[in-house]
């Protein structure tokens, strides 16, 4: 999977999860950015994400994100 | 991994568009309800669950009307994160008809909430409290082999969960609803978890059994987490890594399967639980085409995996129809056709007077429907239609939305577990009057009665009640003695197979004998259990070609109570010897003593193993056993139907 596609799936999930077809998914996002984005959120963000690429991550991975970048990766490292 | 409850597969799955079809009906004004619970009625996911309730609570604080969705405010006391499963909540109780309100405490302020008097909860007066706590609440101190300490522990436990109880009564009166709890995966010991006092399986064991007892008798609501939990499995529902993170009880997949149970439960306390179950005949309440393949070619006979399914069906409707639920049919078909196989069909469990409407024609079943909501006086919303065909379900979803339609997998294998995940007749309560229905409780003590049993062997058969049925071959019949001919190998002497051409040859031919038997019993009917061919090589001998017998009525002495039947049509058929014989097929060493037992004299034994036997009818009196005979369809006088029925 190219990044394009990752991206692309995860503004599916971003969209769906936050309710808001107007966000842009790009690397350099963070939690602050986006409205609504607080710990709870990120917890369903993550299973949601789990979910749509068919991935599992481990505890310490899921509590080092500091951008969507670091998802990305996160995703192809385990694909 | 079984789907089943995790992906709610009794409900349809939701449409592509689902988000887009959310928001078309936020702006669709006047029937904005009426299009949310359309939407609920889908197999949702977390995210979708979360968007329908934002949704009905934004028409709430626009004050828009939630007619004829009936108000409910449940407050979820929990020593975990529920902020996920709150809105699942909301958007499946849509589904069962309930405008839930979630009033929703601070994480992991279960006593303060319960116990003092102006609390958030205490002070929001709701309708109902629910008690969502997991085992990590509880003061579960292990206390291995020390069955003193261990029943402290439970008492201490409960004792805790009774203080709360009179917390919320005191302070606000709400109904208060328990989850009852499931035992962790991981065991000290192994299987000796479960056996020895204070380890946690068994704590939690008795903690469940004990709130289950005080539930019961306070008038409070039980939901079985614990069952729950066990039927999709613990270490599914367990999920150590979503505890740590957020203190999420269970696994998150689990969290739209929840939500339904609270919410079917909370309909059930309001009375919305459905009451009729609508049944299609062909390929659901039997397999196959009454019209096309008749009352011989369905299939619905016990040992025939597929009349095996549908059976399953007639069953779980027939325990249904004990606790109180009506039945009802509605089938394309020709009426007189319909009920043919209720009337003729042996096998059949369900029967004309387990049907409260019948309605058997040519219509389309949405007419139908709503014609026996009528004559039942019952809304279409308290309609469950049980149907094989998704053309139909489809009709009928369209037409009348207040009807619940189960999706059902392909195999009816699965349709009674379906049906009965769907969680459609949940119940909080058993009434007297539900009770008054039916036999049930006769069984019951019937059952109980068979338990304190202490005397012989013929004393516990005679207990059993039994009722054997002896019949000549005939076509209604004649499937399921082909496939005894065909499948038996234990309890078979000769293991000779015959086609059905070959079976149907016997049936005809004058100079053969043909038996087939039934046996029912307290615990319902066995179907057929016995077969036997007898031929006539020579005037005055029978010999006996096949003899086969279930081996789930072993021990009855069925084969006794067959042999006398034989010899009773060899007598008025002047028969003078019985010749058997007993060919080992590797697979039949049960049978090897089988003559012998019934009295017959061996002539001989060949070096394969083969066996031949005689016995002579006249003076021959095998053993009765304490069942009643009923004989029927034979050729013969009636006086010897009526002397058989008196052994």
């Amino acid at each position: 999977m190219n990044d394009t596609e990752i991206y692309s799936k995860l503004t599916d999930v971003f969209h769906d999860v936050f309710d808001d077809d107007s966000i842009e998914v790009t690397p350099e996002l963070t939690a602050k950015e986006v409205d609504g984005w607080d710990s709870m959120t990120h917890i369903r963000l993550m299973l949601s994400v789990e979910r749509a690429f068919k991935v599992k991550f481990t505890t310490s991975e899921i509590g080092a994100l500091k951008k969507v970048g670091d998802l990305a990766t996160l995703i192809r490292a385990h694909a | 991994m079984n789907t089943l409850f995790s992906e709610l597969e009794w409900l349809p799955r939701a449409p592509q568009i689902f988000s887009s079809m959310l928001k078309t009906a936020e702006n669709s004004g006047e029937a904005f309800i009426g299009d949310l619970c359309f939407l609920a009625s889908f197999a949702l996911d977390p995210n979708q669950l979360t968007k329908l309730a934002k949704a009905l609570a934004k028409a709430r604080s626009r004050g828009q009307s939630l007619q004829p969705l009936t108000p409910f405010r449940l407050a979820v006391l929990s020593n975990s994160t529920i902020d996920m499963i709150v809105p699942a909540l909301v958007a499946s109780a849509v589904r069962h008809g309930i405008a839930l309100e979630v009033i929703q405490p601070p994480f992991d302020q279960v006593a303060q909430e319960a116990l003092t008097p102006n609390s958030r909860v205490n002070s929001s007066k709701p309708d109902a409290v629910l008690f969502a706590l997991d085992y990590r609440a509880l003061p579960l101190k292990l206390s291995l082999g020390d069955p003193a300490a261990a029943s402290a522990t439970v008492q201490g436990v409960i004792g805790y969960l009774q203080t709360l109880r009179e917390g919320i009564k005191a302070n606000s009166n709400a109904l208060c609803i328990f989850q009852n709890f499931a035992p962790p995966v991981e065991t000290l010991f192994g299987s000796l978890d479960r056996a020895l006092p204070g380890t946690l399986r068994s704590l939690i064991d008795e903690i469940n059994r004990e709130l289950a007892g005080f539930v019961v008798s306070s008038g409070d609501v039980l939901l079985d987490i614990a069952g729950l939990a066990e039927t999709v499995g613990l270490a599914s529902w367990h999920n150590q890594q979503m505890w740590n993170l957020g203190k999420f009880a269970f696994s998150d997949e689990f969290i739209p399967l929840y939500g339904d149970h609270v919410a079917r439960t909370v309909a059930a306390i309001r009375g919305k639980s459905r009451k009729v179950l609508v049944l299609d005949l062909d390929n659901t309440v039997w397999g196959g085409v009454i019209g096309d393949d008749g009352l011989e070619g369905i299939a619905i006979a016990q040992g025939d995996a597929r009349g095996e399914a549908h059976l399953a069906v007639q069953r779980l409707a027939l325990d249904l129809r004990k606790r109180g639920i009506v039945l009802a049919v509605s089938s394309k078909n020709t009426d007189s056709v319909a009920r043919e196989p209720f009337e003729k069909h042996p096998e059949m469990l369900l029967k004309l007077d387990h049907i409260a409407v019948f309605q058997a024609n040519w219509n389309d079943k949405a007419t139908n429907i709503k014609a026996i909501a009528e004559e039942l006086s019952l809304g279409l919303d308290s309609i469950v239609f049980l149907d094989d065909n998704p053309a139909e379900r489809g009709l009928v979803r369209k037409l009348l939305p207040q009807v619940a339609v189960p999706e059902l997998p392909e195999d009816p294998a699965w349709y009674a577990r379906t049906l009965a995940a769907g969680g459609y007749f949940e119940a909080v309560a058993f009434a007297n009057e539900d009770l008054a229905r039916a036999g049930f409780y006769q069984d019951n003590a019937k059952r109980a009665s068979l338990q304190k049993q202490v005397g012989g062997v013929d004393a516990y058969l005679a207990s059993l009640d039994m009722t054997i049925t002896f019949q000549p071959f005939d076509a209604t019949g004649r499937a399921r003695i082909v496939q005894l001919i065909n499948k038996s190998n234990q309890y078979n002497l000769t293991t000779r197979r015959y086609t059905d051409p070959e079976v149907l040859e016997a049936e005809e031919d004058p100079e053969t004998f043909t038996l087939q038997v039934r046996l029912a019993d307290i615990f319902g009917d066995n179907g057929m259990i016995s077969v036997v061919i007898c031929r006539t090589p020579e005037p005055g001998v029978w010999e006996v070609d096949t003899w086969l017998m279930s081996c789930r009525v072993l021990g009855r002495k069925v084969e006794h109570m067959v042999l006398r039947e034989i010899l009773d049509h060899a007598g008025a058929a002047g028969i003078v010897t019985i010749r058997g014989v007993y060919k080992p097929s590797g697979r039949n060493d049960l049978v090897v003593d089988h003559y012998a037992k019934l009295g017959f004299s061996k002539l001989g034994e060949e070096a394969s193993g083969l066996t031949r036997w005689e016995l002579q009818v006249d003076g021959a009196d095998p053993e009765k056993a304490p069942m009643q005979v009923i004989s029927q369809g034979f050729v013969q006088s009636f006086a010897q139907a009526t002397e058989a029925l008196s052994v």
